[in-house]
């Protein structure tokens, strides 16, 4: 029964009222929270929410740009891209303790790399994974790859210990089954990126593999390089060698595809898309017809010691080979390497083939050298060209006797002479006289002729060589000196055994008249790169014009039509007189072809009357080791004037080793073909 | 006066409405189509209207219902109270027996073209039980029995679809209880008791229990309750949705990005067509957007109130007052977490989020005001009749 009571209408009670108002009131206080947050985000902080919104949806591919090819002066391929499939995981998605476990293990490598070869001990063991989901990952990876989890992990760690910022590389050239079946299947893979990249391929094989340099990510410092201000994260640039010097016209432009994806990541639709720009052709002045016939004739005839060679166009600068003995393949740069693999290319017992030695190695020169003094002699007249003096076989210096090599004696000779049988008798006169003028002469001329700066060749790693002089000796002995205070060795005064006792850096003799004298004849303390000695034989053919060496010639594009000539960076004056140049220029001709010429037995069946060879040979002494072969000769030439410069290390005799290199060299340029191995039997320094 | 039709007692299709309740009744209806059909076009591949369709049907079965029940006097449901009690419990319950289970819940009973979420219909059915309850002890309100057993009868079904679980309705379970005791005019200690109990339950629940191994919630719900503190902690799970649901409404500034909703197109909003579809108006239409719909509720719960002022009895003033709470709760607690000031419950938005089962107690539920405007426009109209006799 429905009550009578309640199921009338009850008037509207002032309970009721208040509570309806309360109820009501609530309702408003709701309703005014609503309000007051939706204007806060919507109108206050929209801005910021819409740009996390589009964020959300947008991401960023770079499109590689490929690089630009590097070609020889008749336009064969030194180096070019090919196309790989890499799989690659990045390091911000590795947990910490696996970077922290690859900057520990990295600092102890390097560590034990510093020791002294012997003792090393073992190597540092890589510990193992210690994380179990990451065991994991690396494990579905694994599969997927053919490799195991354990191989990922040391690939990881010893590749984040060497640069910790770029993505790892944990398999190159996969096939594209993999790049589809880890694509589809992103979230399983996480921070694995399979992606088709360009790598450097080089069709020459070993040709040249210490000037073309390498590629690689570039690193956060180089990011805040003002010369890198345009460059993104990830972009790959020259890192040694040409690349890195013709990067700016190697590299191109990377390009950008923006696309919408949604919340699982799968791409709805391109946004915005910036095909790259391929890079330019850099053209090289290097003929690799050349390249290769000194390569050969550097490791047949140096029969496995180390040398290098170098062959130039004295009026231009542009190098028309450079070749250093032993090379490599390059190629073992477009893959991770491993330890063993760098030290093949880096240790002494190996040669150092990275060791690019025609701008990096410095060596005395031998008799080479004495175009310089000959010229420093005539010029400030302490000799004439055609004064005749005696040559005794022996140049005594107060105590000192200074021989010539094999203790040959050649009598009456003037400087044509001099240079023709390489007296040395004759120089080590001139070296102390020059000791006697004001300001160092002999010093001087050597550094107008280009020794002991660099040569400024378009390549990095030059090094300065050193031109022994006063300032130096006193340098060095002045750093022995601060060196035996600190390690408490007394100072003794005895010069003959102080190097010995003391920190080895100088047996603190002052300069003498016989450093001088050693200098005459580029032995003692002087020490050069064979580049140096090319460009100094370019002066005195160029009658005066230093030029700058250089190996790029012209930027092309990819058709390899020129776009712009790479101008090389000028040459300096050198001033000197025209006769004194006739003289040595006739001195290194008799060398290569008068009757006792160093090298005239190497150049036998030699056309002189159409190519005539100014040449001189070099032994340079560098105790306790063997001595060094050189042998520097210029051809002139209407059209292909050339210099070439040969050395090789415990080669001997320079008319053993170097001079037939020389040989070989020249007999490709004029006539296209290196011919027989010719040596030489002269035994003078 | 004396109009002949006022002498008749008045006839069911005769009865008044009220025009303004069945205007925001349809805005909100309009808005749900347009919104799903914007939210949903790229859901189902091939069927871009699919959930329009649908929703569209759930209206119009809806308002059928809503009609129908505005037509009757709520007056004779207080007799059914016990019966629809039992029926109540029973849907519960069979949901437990029969119900399939989605996303870790069981919450629907499966029919062929329709899954019926009966905590939803238990949503409306307990008010009409709780109004008619107290009702009977109206002599007595002030009693710590009467609060006692109200209380009791909401918690049966509370605690039931706990065990669904299902958090949000039994929220709404609660709340609409002491509403009702509320407006009824129940003293303001036995509130405070209430209230004070609540509080300690909720930190029980939520702190205290986990802290001494007793859980009363999954862990998951723990989680998604506390998520909202600090959305960017893990935004992978539980504060991912929140967070995405907080960009999209921020996105649409004040006027919406229109064809250019990447939140809501791009799948990043989760749920965007039931519990986030507030931040689909959010992001599509902006603030203008949001502001016109939190209008149209505006506009429903006043007449809401209205109508609790004008019910020809305290019954009709008790369900009134237990349909507008019902709503008004749902809102702030859905809209609060689609803006991220209130925790993920998975409570729907009234009228607004796709799905039969709530659209169909809200429609009931409004078909009820309608007919407390009705029964109490007609008692008025005969009074006064008397009045000025």
């Amino acid at each position: 029964m429905v009550d009578p009571v309640t199921d009338r209408r009850p008037p509207i009670t002032p309970q009721l009222a208040l509570r309806v108002a309360i109820f009501g009131g609530v309702a408003l206080v709701l309703f005014a929270v609503i309000f007051f947050r939706l204007w806060y985000l919507q109108v206050l902080s929209g801005d910021s929410y819409l740009a996390e919104a589009n964020n959300n949806r947008v991401r960023e591919l770079r499109i590689q740009a490929p690089r630009g090819e590097i070609v020889d002066r008749n336009g064969r391929v030194l180096v070019t891209n090919r196309r790989a499939i890499v799989v690659t995981i990045e390091p911000s998605t590795l947990p910490d303790s696996e970077r922290e476990m690859a900057a520990t293990w990295g600092q102890e490598a390097g560590q034990r790399a510093a020791k002294p070869k012997g003792k090393r001990g073992e190597p540092v063991p890589i510990p193992p994974i210690d994380n179990g989901e990451l065991e994991q990952r690396y494990a579905r990876l694994a599969r997927v790859l053919g490799t195991s989890a354990d191989a990922i992990h040391r690939d990881v760690i010893q590749q984040l210990a060497q640069v910790p910022y770029a993505d790892v590389r944990l398999k190159t050239d996969v096939p594209r089954s993999v790049l589809n079946y880890i694509s589809e299947r992103k979230k399983k893979f996480p921070g694995v990126r399979v992606e088709e990249v360009y790598l450097r391929r080089y069709p020459q094989g070993q040709l040249a593999a210490q000037l073309v340099g390498t590629v690689g990510e570039i690193s956060p410092e180089q990011l805040r390089k003002k010369r890198y201000r345009d460059l993104k994260q990830g972009t790959i640039i020259g890192q040694d060698g040409l690349e890195l010097e013709y990067d700016s016209y190697l590299r191109g432009k990377d390009g950008m595809r923006r696309i919408q994806v949604d919340a699982l990541g799968n791409p709805k639709g391109a946004l915005k898309e910036q095909d790259p720009t391929a890079g330019r052709t850099v053209r090289l002045s290097l003929d690799l017809n050349l390249q290769a016939t000194a390569q050969k004739a550097l490791g047949n005839i140096g029969a496995g010691r180390p040398g290098s060679a170098v062959a130039l166009n004295p009026k231009t600068g542009e190098v028309l080979a450079m070749a250093s003995y032993p090379s490599f393949d390059p190629s073992v740069f477009t893959k991770p390497m491993t330890q063993a693999q760098y030290d093949r290319l880096t240790s002494d017992e190996t040669g150092a083939p990275i060791f690019n030695r025609t701008i990096g190695a410095q060596y005395p020169t031998g008799s080479t050298f004495k175009i310089v003094t000959a010229l420093a002699a005539l010029q400030t007249g302490v000799r004439g060209a055609d004064e005749v003096i005696n040559d005794t076989g022996v140049f005594e210096l107060g105590p000192q006797k200074f021989k010539n090599a094999g203790d040959a004696v050649n009598g009456a000779i003037s400087l044509r002479q001099a240079m023709e049988v390489s007296s040395d008798v004759y120089f080590y006169q001139l070296g102390a006289k020059l000791n006697g003028l004001r300001g160092q002469v002999l010093q001087t001329w050597a550094k107008k002729l280009g020794f002991g700066h660099r040569t400024g060749i378009d390549l990095p790693g030059e090094t300065k060589g050193l031109i022994p002089d006063r300032q130096w000796r006193k340098d060095l002995a002045a750093k022995e000196k601060s060196c035996r205070k600190k390690e408490k060795i007394p100072i003794s005064a005895d010069v003959y055994t102080a190097a010995a006792e003391g920190c080895g850096i100088s047996d603190m003799r002052p300069w003498s008249a016989g450093d001088n004298v050693n200098l005459s004849v580029g032995q003692g303390d002087l020490q050069a790169t064979p580049l140096q000695l090319a460009v100094a034989y370019s002066t005195l053919a160029n009658g005066g014009k230093r030029i700058k060496p250089h190996l790029g010639m012209e930027v092309d594009d990819s058709q390899g039509r020129q776009l712009q000539r790479i101008q090389s960076a000028g040459s300096t004056r050198v001033k000197f007189d025209p006769a004194n140049q006739q003289a040595i220029l006739d001195g290194l001709k008799l060398a290569a072809e008068g009757p006792n010429g160093t090298s005239t037995d190497v150049f036998k069946d030699w056309p002189n009357d159409k190519y005539p060879i100014y040449g001189k040979t070099g032994t340079a002494e560098r105790q306790p080791k063997a001595d060094q072969s050189w042998y520097a000769a210029y051809v002139p030439s209407e059209t292909k004037p050339i210099v070439v410069v040969a050395t090789v290390e415990e080669g001997g005799f320079g008319a053993d080793t170097a001079a037939p290199i020389v040989r070989q060299i020249l007999s490709k340029y004029f006539f296209n073909k290196a011919g027989e191995v010719v040596r030489g039997s002269d035994t003078s320094n | 006066m004396n109009e002949p039709v006022a002498r008749m007692p008045p006839r069911a299709l005769a009865l008044p409405f009220d025009p303004l309740l069945l205007l925001a009744t349809l805005g909100l209806m309009v808005a749900s189509l347009i919104v799903l059909a914007a939210a949903t076009a790229d859901d189902i591949p091939g069927q871009p209207h699919y959930y329009v369709n649908r929703q569209a049907t759930f209206f119009t079965l809806g308002l059928i219902l809503m009609a129908v029940i505005s037509r009757f006097d709520y007056t004779r449901l207080r007799e059914l109270k016990y019966g629809i009690y039992g029926v109540a419990i029973v849907l519960i319950v069979a949901v437990a027996a029969f119900g399939g289970v989605t996303k870790g819940s069981r919450r629907a009973i499966q029919l062929p073209f329709f899954e019926v979420q009966t905590s939803e219909v238990v949503k409306v059915l307990l008010v009409v039980v709780l109004a008619a309850v107290v009702v009977d002890r109206a002599r007595d309100l002030a009693s710590r029995q009467t609060t006692a057993r109200i209380m009791l009868l909401a918690l049966i079904p509370t605690a039931l679809v706990m065990l669904q679980p299902d958090l949000g309705s039994a929220l709404v379970y609660v709340v609409t209880a002491v509403a009702i005791l509320f407006v009824a005019g129940v003293p303001w200690y036995r509130l405070a008791v209430l209230g004070f109990v609540g509080v300690a339950a909720i930190s029980f629940v939520l702190a205290i229990g986990p802290a001494i191994g007793v859980n009363v919630l999954q862990k998951y719900q723990v989680e998604r309750l506390t998520a909202f503190l600090h959305p960017t902690d893990n935004p992978g799970d539980e504060g991912y949705q929140q967070n995405q649901s907080r960009i999209a409404v921020g996105a649409g500034q004040r006027t919406g990005r229109g064809e250019l909703s990447s939140q809501t197109r791009l799948n990043f909003l989760p749920e965007h067509h039931t519990d986030f579809i507030f931040a689909v108006v959010g992001e599509r239409w902006g603030f203008v957007g949001s502001a016109i719909v939190l209008t149209l509720y505006a506009l429903l719960l006043w007449r809401g109130l209205r109508i609790l002022t004008i019910s020809k009895n305290l019954y009709g003033a008790l369900i009134a007052g237990g349909i507008v709470a019902m709503i008004l709760f749902q809102l702030f607690v859905n809209v609060g977490m689609n803006i991220g000031i209130m925790p993920i419950t998975g409570i729907p938005l009234p009228l607004l989020s796709y799905g039969g089962s709530s659209v169909l107690t809200t429609l009931i539920a409004i078909g009820l005001l309608q007919s407390i405007y009705a029964q109490g426009r007609a008692a008025a109209a005969t009074k006064g009749r008397v009045l000025t006799m």
